[in-house]
């Protein structure tokens, strides 16, 4: 449909929104190759939402550009629609039609005819292991079957750039591995995918490249191997069961890493990078806590996730951030989405 | 996909429009469809209203003197039949509130698809609901002893008024369903207007039983003006004043909430 098809499928450049007072994107650059993914990860309030909407045509920028497969999405918007597909942070199924009339109703919106619709409902019910369930209402879904046919719905008019807002926020484990199947297969199928998380191993299991958004701004940016090696080298991690001694566990240990131990006060986890000393450092962090007469359990050497890869350039852990969500009136903060839970998941 | 290309560079407006028709009716089928699932709308919608006719033709109605041939049934009915008019309103705020939170209305903005269809899906099958509504509680009213008397033109056109009045309620809902977007809110606050401007009206009592203060608004407020022209088209008296003030306050209603509910959907997000 578009010229110049060698080129990005999503370029945005200096792309800027407030909400009143709050800077949900700061001057926003990206460029996304036909054919990957993108995974855009960040804790709430960062301004992945934001960037989506906007290059979803739900929102208007304030400021920059953007283009989705070399159509404007402020001038274009409407040839935009019709390339895209949008799966945002909750299931947005009519919950009390069936898997079947969603898709239905969905195709008749993309001006199938009735027999086109129906076909490609059942394409879609078969492809996302919907089909027995294609004849009940979709409020009897479990949430991982919702989150599918929402999906589902988002491919009905076979878009060329996906979007992908949180797709396993709120789902149980089991589920999130069966999305992220998902995903991958849409992805090998040829589908530009940009897909936004809070869950640092989702954008390691499923993306090319990894952009990392904190307070409107993306602050790194590579392939997740990259931003591993940032860290350069091994992660000490122990839990200390008795938190009020997690002060000496931390004097303990803070000669023989590299820069600032990190705490979880909730889960008593203490981490801190140790480079490519690992053996010795475990040996000298032994001792240390053994002198300083302070208990742990699990204590380890490990490869750098990309929680550390977050710690390492922001200074803070994902879901520790308190910045303001920057949504409008808060009203998607409530989608499903609650901000006190825990998002990040042991790696 | 050709058909949704023809969308976007249609030459001519006829096509245009024809797909905006199109895409509205999709949508009116969609929002009937999920009305007959749920038990509660079908409760809401036509139950309610009945329970109200009975309750005031037979509790209340025996201590509410009025004036009129045939008694308190012909006096309450037109007063009913413009109550749940503007009662429908409800269920159009609540589901397009429901509808944004969920991110339904997300979705169908960023498809090719007319946008104004979401919003004139929502009247048209509101609308058709609230007609059904109307009708039955007619029905209702005909088995405990409501006549019309004026003609078969006149009970048409007071059921057409009644209609056009639930609808520019329903566009007022829109508005702040959209614009509150929060459903629980919307239950909680949404609508809480619609009682004082429903039962401080004619609707249900004489104005003059009222104390003076309260009359002063009762007798110069829209749903007096549109129930008492329902009355006078129903079971007689006097109509063209108070149907010209009638259709004044819903041209007003339409003027001012159309670009309203149209720029909350827009902005919706």
């Amino acid at each position: 449909m578009s010229e110049g098809s060698s080129g990005p499928a999503i370029v945005v450049e200096g792309l800027t929104k407030s909400f009143g007072d709050v800077r949900a994107l700061r001057g926003i650059d990206l460029s996304v190759p036909r054919g990957t993914v993108l995974g855009v990860l960040g804790p709430n309030g960062a301004g992945k939402t934001t960037a989506v909407r906007i290059l979803t045509t739900l929102l208007r920028p304030d400021g920059g550009r953007a283009t989705v497969e070399d159509y404007d999405v402020v001038r274009d918007a409407a040839a935009v629609r019709r390339v895209i597909g949008l799966s945002g942070q909750s299931a947005a199924i009519q919950e009390e039609l069936t898997g079947k009339e969603n898709l239905e109703l969905i195709g008749r919106l993309y001006h199938l005819s009735w027999p086109a619709a129906r076909t490609r409902a059942a394409e879609l019910l078969e492809q996302f292991d919907l089909v027995d369930a294609a004849d009940r209402p979709s409020k009897n879904f479990s949430g991982g079957m919702q989150r599918r046919l929402d999906l589902a719905a988002s491919l009905v008019g076979r878009p060329k750039v996906l979007f992908l807002d949180e797709p396993t926020t709120g789902l149980d484990p089991r589920s999130r591995l069966g999305m992220w199947d998902v995903i991958r297969s849409l992805a090998a199928g040829g589908t530009t995918i940009l897909l936004t998380t809070q869950y640092l191993d989702e954008a390691d299991e499923l993306a090319d490249t990894i952009v990392v958004f904190d307070h409107g701004q993306v602050i790194a940016q590579g392939t997740a191997e990259e931003l591993k090696g940032r860290i350069g080298g091994d992660v000490l991690e122990f839990v200390v069961p008795d938190r009020s001694r997690i002060t000496d566990a931390v004097a303990a240990i803070k000669q023989i890493g590299e820069g600032e131990p990190h705490v979880d006060s909730d889960t008593g986890v203490v981490s801190v990078g140790v480079g490519g000393r690992g053996s010795d450092a475990l040996i000298e962090a032994v001792r240390g806590l053994d002198v300083a007469d302070v208990a742990t359990h699990g204590l380890a050497l490990r490869r750098p996730s990309l929680d550390d890869v977050f710690l390492a350039i922001t200074g803070h852990a994902a879901e520790e951030d308190g910045a303001p969500s920057g949504k409008r009136r808060g009203r998607r903060g409530r989608r499903g989405t609650n901000p006190d839970s825990p998002k990040r998941r042991a790696s | 996909m050709t058909a949704v290309a023809a969308l976007e560079t249609a030459p001519n407006l006829a096509l245009r429009a024809r797909w905006t028709t199109i895409d509205t009716l999709t949508i009116t089928r969609r929002n009937l469809l999920v009305w007959m699932r749920v038990p509660a709308y079908i409760v809401f919608t036509v139950i309610q209203p009945v329970m109200f006719v009975l309750m005031f033709r037979y509790v209340f109605g025996g201590a509410i003197p009025v004036n009129v041939p045939g008694g308190y049934v012909n006096y309450l009915m037109p007063g009913i039949i413009g109550q749940t008019a503007a009662f429908a309103s409800f269920g159009t705020a609540i589901a397009l509130a429901q509808e944004l939170q969920k991110g339904v209305i997300d979705r169908l903005r960023s498809m090719p698809m007319a946008r104004s269809a979401v919003l004139a899906g929502r009247l048209v099958a509101d609308t058709v609901r609230m007609f059904l509504t109307i009708m039955i509680i007619v029905g209702v009213g005909y088995a405990v002893g409501f006549r019309f008397t004026q003609g078969v033109v006149a009970a048409i056109a007071m059921i057409l008024l009644a209609t056009v009045f639930g609808l520019a309620i329903c566009l007022i809902a829109a508005y702040t369903g959209l614009a509150i977007g929060d459903e629980e809110s919307v239950q909680a606050f949404g609508l809480i207007w619609l009682f004082p401007i429903t039962f401080v009206s004619s609707a249900f009592v004489p104005i003059r039983s009222m104390p003076g203060w309260l009359q002063a608004f009762a007798n110069n407020q829209p749903v007096t003006y549109v129930i008492d022209t329902m009355r006078a088209l129903a079971i007689g008296g006097p109509v063209q004043a108070n149907l010209l003030k009638s259709i004044a306050c819903l041209a007003g209603i339409f003027i001012v909430f159309m670009p309203l509910a149209v720029r909350a959907y827009k902005r919706a997000a």
